[in-house]
């Protein structure tokens, strides 16, 4: 048995394990923390590392054969998506060492961003819905709990609202689960896979993947299904926010993606079109929104919605280039959308607040912040030679292929007002003049709040001007997404269909 | 069987969505806990069921015959009872403390936060 796979779900659990046991000793769960995300990386890489090499590893839970017992796969999707998690993991646990104040670190904040971190790399890892279910309801329930952490008016009232919407989606993908097992008798997504296409009742299972788009809609925050994202994630701490921001919601876009690729492409000329009307609508009131706010954090939320739209456009698309832009997008934004909400807080820091009309003058005081912001923000807007150039320039160049040319004008478009309301933060919060109050100041040291922005930005460089084996990978991913039989036999075994 | 079980799914789906409609957040909460436990009976209903056909292996055969009860469907509702109600326990506390701080149940009391 190949143990790989098996890791990044292990060492999160360790690791908040091991948080629990030393409650009430801080310096000890800091350091097992950033340890724990470390050593996460660390399993991570290597089995991206495994399976580019061998292909598609899959670990049969207690030995029980591939229908009947639970499954854990990792295909190179899988394998990139535990990697920038694991990088996720590392940059907030080392930024968290400085920004998160005592009372929350005390009140468990270590043990449950480890378990956020175990639920996250489930989700991804798993090859059962139902047992995405159940990975899906350790993540919420983690992140309910750091969303709530502290317990200040802001927090708890954008808790309700995230727990609420939260939960009604895991009812309907639950009910979708059981409908989809009483219509196909399995749950194992590779065995969905061979009896979906050979499924007699067609019409069922489009209604079914149409619930499935629902419920997963919901998590990932797509068009008319996202307004508890912006009431809820500039709530909480910034360290909490930009994981969510980071993670949570492209949860939803992985399993959307996994869900469309696999199992649900009998109709792909109805699915496949709602997923693309849904992608533009997403860009363009997200950013819209964006553009109507005034909070540094509320911008960014806003912003994170309009990307959805662009991760699932390449879904929508559904070629090969259109997928692997869609992966590269995904990486991008979870690298540059964490550093945006890093960036916000270490401005906090310096100001005391959010609100983009208090704040001003940071560009005199902390040049080297503002040029850590501009790195993410013109990278988010898509200019070159940085990471979100060529995510957009993929998905563009793979939509103009398809001839699709109102979804492209409207994915230009939005990457135009990203970049307005990007230039306003700067001027509001950077270039126009103000005064240093310090109100914001947390204890802890500025270079374990910078350190970590650096880090991300410069992945971010890297990502832009050395591209080619990241998109190469990115490409090799979505190949074998469209080419299932190589999953399906990884999972099932038996002879190459 | 399934007749009725499929009219009172529809009914709980009815009652939990409008629990959820009230502005009390308290009937939201009850109305989130309904609606679980229409999603579990909506499993247990759609996966099949037998009546008295255990999937027990008799005393002197090696394995079973058909048609027995599929014990899967009622795994996965245990499973899923189990989360709900974990989470249900969640929602409880959340709710107690949003009233607390908020001092109202008023779910228009808590817009601030919106746009």
């Amino acid at each position: 048995m190949n143990l790989l796979p098996v890791l990044p779900l292990l060492i999160p659990l360790v690791t908040a394990l091991a948080c629990l046991l030393a409650w009430g000793r801080r310096s000890a769960q800091r350091s097992l923390g950033v340890a724990g995300a470390a050593a996460l990386l660390g399993a991570a890489m290597a089995l991206l590392r495994t399976v580019s090499r061998t292909g598609i590893v899959a670990v049969q839970i207690g030995n029980w054969p591939a229908p009947f017992g639970i499954t854990l796969v990792a295909d190179l999707f899988s394998a990139i998506m535990v990697t920038v998690t694991g990088v996720i993991a590392l940059v907030v646990a080392v930024y968290s060492l400085a920004a998160m104040d005592a009372r929350r670190e005390v009140f468990g904040y270590y043990p449950l961003l480890h378990l956020l971190l175990l639920g996250v790399c489930g989700a991804f890892l798993t090859g059962d819905l139902f047992n995405l279910y159940v990975w899906f309801e350790v993540m919420l329930i983690a992140s309910f709990v750091l969303l709530a952490l502290g317990g200040e008016r802001p927090q708890l009232e954008g808790a309700i609202k995230y727990v609420t919407l939260n939960l009604m989606s895991s009812a309907l993908f639950l009910a979708a689960v059981g409908v989809l097992y009483g219509t196909a008798g399995t749950l194992n997504m590779a065995d969905l896979a061979v009896k979906l296409r050979a499924s007699a009742a067609p019409g069922l299972v489009t209604t079914l993947a149409v619930l499935f788009l629902v419920a997963f809609g919901v998590k990932a925050a797509i068009f008319p299904l996202f307004f508890w994202l912006p009431a809820a994630y500039h709530t909480p701490p910034v360290a909490v926010s930009a994981v969510f921001a980071g993670l949570l919601t492209k949860v939803g876009v992985y399993v959307m993606i996994r869900v469309f690729t696999l199992l649900f492409v009998q109709d792909v000329g109805y699915t496949h079109q709602i997923i693309l009307v849904v992608s533009g609508l997403t860009m363009v009131t997200g950013v819209l929104g964006a553009v109507a706010q005034n909070e540094f954090r509320r911008v960014l939320s806003f912003h994170i919605i309009s990307q959805i739209g662009y991760m699932i456009l390449g879904l929508g698309l559904f070629t090969p280039a259109a997928l692997a832009g869609s992966i590269f997008y995904i990486v991008h934004h979870i690298m540059v959308k964490t550093n945006l909400f890093l960036v916000s807080g270490a401005a906090y820091r310096l100001r005391g607040t959010f609100e983009l009309k208090s704040l001003g003058g940071l560009y005199r005081e902390a040049p080297a912040l503002s040029i850590l912001f501009l790195i993410p923000a013109l990278s988010l807007a898509g200019m070159p030679p940085l990471s979100g150039f060529f995510a957009k320039l993929a998905l563009v160049k793979a939509g103009m292929e398809r001839g699709e040319y109102i979804i492209v004008a409207a994915a230009l478009g939005v990457g135009l007002l990203t970049l307005f309301s990007m230039t306003k933060i700067w001027a509001e919060a950077f270039w126009k003049p103000g005064e240093a109050s310090g109100a914001g100041a947390a204890p802890g040291s500025w270079a374990w709040i910078i350190g970590p922005i650096t880090a991300l930005a410069l992945v971010t460089v890297v990502l832009g001007l050395v591209g080619q084996p990241f998109f190469a990978l990115a490409r090799r991913a979505a190949e074998q997404l469209l080419n299932p039989a190589a999953y399906i036999q990884a999972v099932l075994g038996g002879p190459p269909r | 069987m399934e007749t009725p079980l499929a009219v009172v799914i529809g009914g709980l789906y009815a009652v939990g969505l409008y629990l959820m409609l009230r502005r009390s957040v308290v009937k939201l909460l009850i109305g989130l806990a309904v609606l679980t436990n229409a999603a579990n009976l909506l499993i247990f209903t759609a996966a099949g069921m037998t009546r008295g056909r255990p999937p027990l292996v008799p005393s002197g055969q090696a394995q079973l015959s058909p048609p027995y009860a599929d014990p899967l469907p009622q795994a996965m509702i245990l499973t899923a009872i189990v989360i709900g109600f974990g989470v249900l326990a969640f929602a409880v506390a959340l709710v107690h403390r949003v009233v607390q701080v908020v001092g109202s149940d008023d779910l228009d009391a808590m817009k601030t936060t919106d746009t």
